[in-house]
């Protein structure tokens, strides 16, 4: 406990260090206007920046695209609330009660509880990221290429079940990703696979232009032919205190989101988009008067706020212990840090501790700025949302050819953005989530390699994965999701999954 | 649309899910037949083109298991209201992939921005003149002069 607190304190004194604090509230910034734009999420914001960060030091970097991503999670929900128009994916529970609340002339109060259950949740999950995040990484040191491939497998599975959507429909993006992975010249052989004459594929085909054709361009595609946004309310700043009835009710919803959405953000998947869901599923399931839910009841945007705060958190717990991203957006993040020479994984924390400790505490103080921005200047923001779509969106999607085009000065990324932009937006018309995609995408060369390490280690044989204890544990876990999820759900359909929302 | 092989659906049509599902099963065997120049290896020592394969295999079964299941409205009762917007903005997309390292980042934004404020959105020419020097050189500004993140220029500087 002692070691942790001085390295808090290192990471404190990185954090408040005036180069590394303006990025967090640049950061902090620009994630509250991205969350609040329609068709920009997280994920095409963080990739739109990644070039800007190159020219940064690892630290200022990484801080700067995580409070990105929590200031996209504040943001979301603002205009789900005022405007009942989802910024990002995981603010769409928080539109249900959160819009009928501003309906009733309570916005600003449901503005208030959006902003405070997220801080609370933002700031208890640091904590736990913090204490979770070192022992995890000792025992990631004694995982060998078997534990990695158990974990991964494990890992996918998870995503395939906890991801919105029906399950083999999740399982086939999760291959098709594992696919688009192979592509590019095999690590352990030198094969170029999959060439088509193009020399650029070589590296393999970049995360960055498929997440955001498959993010950020599908979105306008679906969305760039419809009307105008609705008129904005526009809540004054007396307007935000909640009343103690309300602060009462916030509590629970707010206590239970915040355990709940950190370790669902601890397993792969689309992990803030989904906790949101289950919180509000778990609270309308808890509430005495489930009747109000969808009519303006404040636990339904406590909770999934809290929710997905504290699961953007948690994905950082695997990111920085072991290495593995958690989702598309640690993913990102991670290939941010390889940018600067850096490996997230096991060691992360003893080799660049100022890093690690750096990055941690840069989180309590963007929960803060976020705090302060979120409240007094919603105002402000607000107006952003006034801009007619019919000029946003040209403006969006010439950022993305831009950002796409700067990660490594090839227009071939551009081509792939936009073949996945066309990708994505017919797999959303026959509603298949591409979250998956992205995530088989990373995991594809680690996953390969994982097994073809093993079983050169055991000279062809399977039974090095049955021999090592942990990696047995993580695929019997595996199988046993398997077998419980999908064999059912062929049966008789979508089961427990369709009761909380995750399959329709 | 040309609807391949498959079951009825509700309507009397091919679902949307089965549609999709036989979409995914020729992918998958697209996948496979493209793994044949890739040295497979053997179960005990997977090759280049193992996991390729293992891929489309489990693309194809997945594909098979939602084309049976076959959910989702009728294939033709599906709207495709924004198709032609969305077919202009991915051809916009082509042509930026075409023109950024011909004609530079300005010349390209500029024209992109015409297209889509002018041609597809029909707003006044003033304010698409406005908008779009404005973000076209703005950007470039932001992004190239004080980020310094390398932006392509024309071949005559510009």
């Amino acid at each position: 406990m002692t070691d942790t607190l001085s390295n808090l304190f290192l990471g404190f004194t990185v954090a408040l260090s005036p180069d590394v604090l303006l990025f967090a509230v640049v950061g902090c910034i620009i994630g509250t206007l991205v969350g609040m734009l329609p068709g920009v999420g997280p994920l095409a914001g963080i990739s739109l920046l990644l070039p800007v960060t190159f020219g940064l030091n690892p630290t200022t970097a990484i801080v700067l695209l995580a409070g990105i991503y929590y200031g996209a999670m504040y943001g979301g929900s603002t205009t789900s609330i005022l405007m009942r128009i989802p910024g990002e994916a995981a603010s769409v529970m928080t539109c249900i009660d959160g819009y009928a609340m501003t309906q009733r002339g309570r916005g600003g109060p449901a503005l208030a509880i959006a902003a405070i259950g997220s801080f609370i949740a933002g700031t208890v999950s640091v904590v736990g990221l913090m204490l979770l995040a070192p022992p995890l990484a000792a025992v990631a040191l004694r995982f060998g290429p078997p534990e990695y491939f158990a974990l991964l497998t494990l890992g996918l599975l998870v995503l395939a079940f906890l991801t919105g959507g029906s399950m083999p429909k999740s399982l086939a993006m999760a291959a098709l990703g594992l696919f688009l992975g192979t592509i590019g010249i095999d690590l352990m052989s030198g094969f170029f696979r999959f060439q088509y004459g193009l020399i650029e594929l070589g590296d393999g085909i970049g995360i960055v232009p498929v997440a955001v054709g498959l993010f950020g361009i599908s979105e306008i595609l679906l969305t760039a032919g419809q009307e105008t946004p609705p008129q904005v309310q526009k809540p004054k700043l007396r307007d935000l205190p909640p009343s103690r009835e309300e602060l009462r009710a916030a509590m629970g919803p707010v206590g239970r989101g915040t355990v709940l959405g950190f370790l669902i953000g601890i397993v792969p998947g689309s992990a803030h988009v989904i906790s949101s869901f289950v919180s509000y599923a778990l609270e309308r399931r808890l509430s005495r008067h489930p009747e109000r839910f969808g009519k303006g009841a404040v636990e339904g945007v406590a909770g999934p706020e809290s929710a997905n705060n504290a699961a953007a958190c948690g994905s950082f717990v695997p990111m920085l212990s072991l290495g593995v991203p958690s989702g598309p957006i640690p993913a990102v993040m991670l290939a941010a840090l390889m940018v600067h020479g850096i490996a997230p994984g096991p060691l992360l924390m003893q080799q660049q501790p100022e890093l690690f400790w750096g990055f941690i505490a840069s989180m309590y103080v963007g929960n803060l700025v976020l705090l302060i921005l979120n409240l007094p200047l919603v105002g402000l923001f607000v107006n952003l949302l006034r801009i007619p779509y019919a000029y946003l969106y040209p403006a969006i999607l010439v950022f993305c050819v831009l950002g796409v085009y700067s990660v490594n000065n090839s227009v071939i990324d551009v081509w792939i953005m936009t073949v996945m932009g066309a990708l994505g937006y017919v797999l959303r018309k026959f509603d298949f989530e591409v979250a998956p995609i992205v995530l088989g995408l990373v995991l594809s060369p680690m996953l390969e390699t994982a097994l073809r390490q093993s079983l050169a280690m055991s000279s062809g044989s399977y039974a090095i994965f049955i021999d090592r204890p942990i990696a047995v544990g993580m695929l019997a876990v595996a199988a046993a999701l398997f077998l419980v999820s999908f064999l059912p759900a062929l049966k008789r359909g979508a089961g427990w999954r369709r009761t909380i929302g995750l399959e329709t | 649309m040309t609807v391949p092989i498959g079951g009825r659906g509700p309507a009397g049509g091919l679902t949307r899910d089965r549609f999709a599902g036989l979409v995914l099963v020729a992918l998958a065997a697209f996948i496979a037949w493209e793994t044949r120049v890739l040295p497979l290896g053997t179960f005990r020592e997977p090759g280049p083109g193992y996991m390729p394969l293992l891929t489309a295999v489990v693309l194809g079964v997945m594909g098979l298991v939602v084309a049976l299941r076959g959910g989702g409205p009728a294939l033709r009762d599906m709207s495709w209201s924004e198709g032609r917007h969305a077919a202009m903005l991915l051809a916009a997309c082509a042509f930026a992939a075409l023109a950024l390292e011909r004609i530079g980042y300005r010349l390209t934004v500029i024209a992109l921005l015409v297209f889509f404020l002018g041609v597809l959105e029909r707003k006044h020419p003033l304010a698409v003149a406005v908008v779009t020097l404005a973000l076209a050189f703005g950007s470039f500004f932001l992004f190239s002069d004080l980020l310094r993140v390398p932006l392509p220029r024309s071949p005559w500087g510009f």
